[in-house]
């Protein structure tokens, strides 16, 4: 019996919690995302969300390219298709990992900060000032984050594809004996144009995414300084369960032919 | 009987079982200072929020200047804000923006007003709470607890509101800065000639800055009238809390040693 009663109080908070995302989503859209438009705000958040995090998605995109093509290397010459490492280091690049792990890693370095700073404002009446100044907190704080992360994201992910192709074949031609022409050539030839949309339309999502649970948990936080950490913790652990849910559901649906 | 400049009547907020404002009725005449004192957790800032339209009462009716105010949404809300300036308790300064920025706020993104013109504002306002030009260019982070809470004054009455909110403006002051800043609310609030309800709990403060004086409790205002009157109100509650005494009929949920 107690059981039960644990798994139905689990479900109904679940359930509201999903309410209340719902209803400021809905408020982020309608109040956030129409006129008037902060448009210095928005400049600075594309340089906070997308600018600032350019060292961090380029690292994580090299390193990966060049793990990958260690990796494809090793299963591929099992049966003789060392030839196939390029082609592979790109597809996996642009379609999943370039967009999935820049994804995540804005998450944990811009998530936590619209949270944080958004927490922040809320627990110290800064965002109530705000609505005493004739400014309405939706328009000013979360309108110019969504479209910031919304338009930097695939901006990103197109860099950490292009550097992540580049540490494979960094890996490729320096350690595991390709020629450079010829892997450069393997890469152009098989990568799609849709290979790399698909990973770009997957990477705007993963910015509303990011930007949306930073903001919402943000203004949600109650209590002083531990609400602020506990809103952090969960705007970045959401968001990157929601990116990777995101993921799967949108190559299942929509790219996988 | 005239009708208020701001009328609170039967004014109920409830969070989830607690209720907070249990049928708070309430009139402030045009140009009248009113201070609200209560102790802590009865209310006091929930109904300033209720009146801003923060929060949205359960029910009863906010009337300002005639109109109901209790739902008011887009622009119509926002034009009713524009008519109100409020000091945090703990200023609520925005820590991105400089002083100056701070102070010319509600100008810049509530009226639109062009920069400059916002500035030579600010640097007035400034100068009205005592403050030099000089520090129009420093951050929040960078003044003591007394400026911080002047320039939260000079950013309420820069766009000269007709009402003004001050949230408990003298807590966490020594008594000399405690006491300049009553002086220059009671300055700006007669230049002005604004309406204005404060809450706080200092007497010294309630009675320098008050016309009349209502007290609240559990959510009920229990007693209002004139500030000269308050040490003759006959009203035991109020005398308990003006001499600060811990016995009497307001009994706190402490355990007795």
């Amino acid at each position: 019996m107690n059981i039960l009663a644990h798994i139905g109080r689990a479900s109904l908070s679940l359930l509201e919690e999903v309410g209340r995302v719902t209803l400021f989503l809905k408020d982020a859209l309608v109040q956030g995302l129409t006129p008037k438009i902060f448009l210095r705000q928005i400049l600075i958040q594309m340089m906070r969300i997308g600018y600032f995090s350019l060292p961090v998605v380029g690292l994580t995109a090299f390193f990966t390219g060049g793990a990958l093509a260690l990796q494809i290397y090793l299963g591929s010459s099992r049966f003789n298709a060392e030839s196939l490492v390029a082609s592979i280091v790109a597809l996996g690049i642009a379609r999943e990992l370039g967009p999935v792990l820049a994804g995540l890693m804005v998450a944990g370095r811009v998530g936590a900060s619209i949270a944080a700073e958004l927490g922040t404002m809320r627990v110290t009446e800064q965002i109530d000032a705000l609505v005493t100044l004739a400014t309405n907190p939706f328009k000013y704080l979360v309108g110019p984050r969504i479209i910031a992360a919304v338009v930097t994201l695939p901006l990103l992910v197109g860099i950490a594809d292009t550097i992540g192709i580049m540490g494979g074949y960094i890996v490729g031609t320096r350690s595991l004996g390709f020629n450079g022409y010829a892997y450069i050539r393997n890469t152009a030839d098989f990568l799609e144009i849709d290979d790399v949309t698909s990973g770009l339309i997957k990477a705007a999502v993963f910015g509303f995414i990011i930007a949306v649970m930073g903001c919402y948990h943000g203004f949600n936080s109650r209590g002083g300084a531990q609400g602020v950490g506990r809103a952090t913790t969960n705007a970045v652990v959401s968001s990157a369960i929601l990116i990777l849910a995101a993921n799967f559901a949108l190559t299942s649906l929509l790219f996988a032919d | 009987m005239t009708e208020g400049h701001i009328v609170l009547d039967g004014v109920h907020k409830s969070f989830g079982a607690k209720h907070v404002l249990n049928g708070v009725s309430l009139a402030v005449p045009k140009g009248h200072s009113l201070v609200v004192i209560g102790g802590s957790g009865t209310g006091k800032s929930v109904m300033l929020k209720c009146i801003l339209g923060i929060l949205r009462p359960d029910s009863g009716s906010i009337r300002v200047a005639g109109d109901e105010v209790v739902g008011l949404r887009g622009k119509a809300r926002d034009a009713y804000l524009a008519r109100f300036g409020m000091l945090f308790q703990g200023a609520a300064l925005f820590d991105s923006l400089s002083v100056w920025e701070n102070v010319a706020f509600g100008l810049i993104q509530g009226r639109h007003m062009a920069r400059p013109k916002a500035r030579d504002i600010a640097i007035e306002k400034l100068r009205q709470v005592g403050l030099g030009p000089e520090v129009g260019a420093l951050f929040p982070a960078e003044l003591s607890g007394g400026m911080q809470k002047r320039v939260g004054l000079a950013r309420a009455i820069a766009a000269d509101p007709e009402i003004i909110f001050f949230d408990e403006p003298t807590t966490g002051l020594d008594p000399i800065m405690a006491d300049v800043i009553n002086n220059l609310i009671v300055d700006c609030v007669k230049r002005l000639g604004a309406t204005t309800i404060s809450i706080t709990h200092d007497m010294a403060s309630a009675r320098k800055i008050a016309d009349d004086v209502a007290m609240i409790h559990k959510g009920q205002i229990i007693w209002q009238g004139p500030a000269n009157t308050i040490d003759s109100s006959g009203n035991a509650f109020v005398d308990q809390f003006i001499h600060g005494r811990a016995d009497g009929p307001i009994v706190m949920d402490v355990l007795k040693p």
